[in-house]
């Protein structure tokens, strides 16, 4: 992990540095347990994240990988924020 | 990361969808930030979770300045129902989700929804008017000890 770039915050800096050992240890500090519905979710955020698309609750809600009520029990406090630190990808900018 | 706003109780009591849009992003917000909360619904603030009236609401043209138009034409009809029409396309742009689904969304997130029982029982509002996802009807003192803890803090909207 120390070669990895990540910002104060953080949250990685160079994507090209993510693995899915990285993303397991950011997790692991975060106190979570990676299970395969955890990685499905990272995979979506990701997918959105190589096309450019803004993050939102709605598009969780709307993404068919996982409802909210799951996304909260996966990625307790504040599952945006840490599910994309995870996933290695930037925190989303958006209120919503 | 420990925060010191742990919950945040949030008192809505108008109708005007400006008012109802920030108590939803607020609460939305302050879950995606790991902090509990709650919205108490009262007056006004009721028609935002009653079923027939929840998509109807309006932004306020008469007596609202920031709208920058001579308050006479805010009055005349068919105003109002623009001046939203407008708004909820921008809303809309920015993947702001309609009054319904942002309930639902609320709910599912954990917030808590309550309406209170003085304003319901005035303006002989039925339970069964009221949307499904509400979580009870309280009296403030109700409501006011779900308030007793640390780092909790009241919003009147």
């Amino acid at each position: 992990m120390e070669n990895i770039n990540r910002n104060e915050e953080g949250y990685l800096t160079d994507f090209s540095q993510w693995t899915k050992d990285v993303g397991a240890e950011i997790a692991k500090d975060k106190e979570i347990e990676m299970t395969d519905q955890h990685w499905k979710v990272v995979d979506y955020l990701q997918g959105k994240h190589k096309n450019e698309e803004a993050l939102s609750i709605r598009g969780i809600k709307k993404s068919g990988v996982v409802n909210i009520k799951e996304f909260y029990s996966l990625f307790p406090g504040g599952p945006l924020k840490i599910s994309t630190m995870i996933a290695g990808i930037p925190k989303p900018k958006s209120c919503i | 990361m420990a925060t010191k706003v742990k919950k945040m109780l949030f008192i809505l009591s108008k109708a005007t969808i400006e008012n109802v849009y920030a108590a939803f992003i607020m609460a939305n917000g302050a879950r995606m930030e790991g902090i509990e909360a709650e919205i108490f619904f009262t007056f006004f603030g009721l028609e935002a979770i009653q079923k027939k009236k929840l998509e109807k609401l309006h932004v306020a043209t008469v007596g609202n300045p920031a709208m920058h138009i001579p308050t006479m034409l805010g009055g005349l009809p068919g105003m109002e129902a623009f001046a939203t029409k407008m708004m909820k396309k921008e809303m809309e742009k920015l993947d702001m989700p309609p009054v319904g689904e942002f309930l639902e969304i609320l709910s599912d997130s954990g917030v808590n929804l309550w309406a209170c029982k003085l304003a319901v029982e005035m303006f002989h509002i039925e339970e069964s008017d009221l949307i499904d996802d509400l979580d009870g009807i309280l009296t403030i003192g109700d409501f006011y000890n779900r308030a007793d803890e640390d780092g909790t803090h009241l919003l009147f909207i």
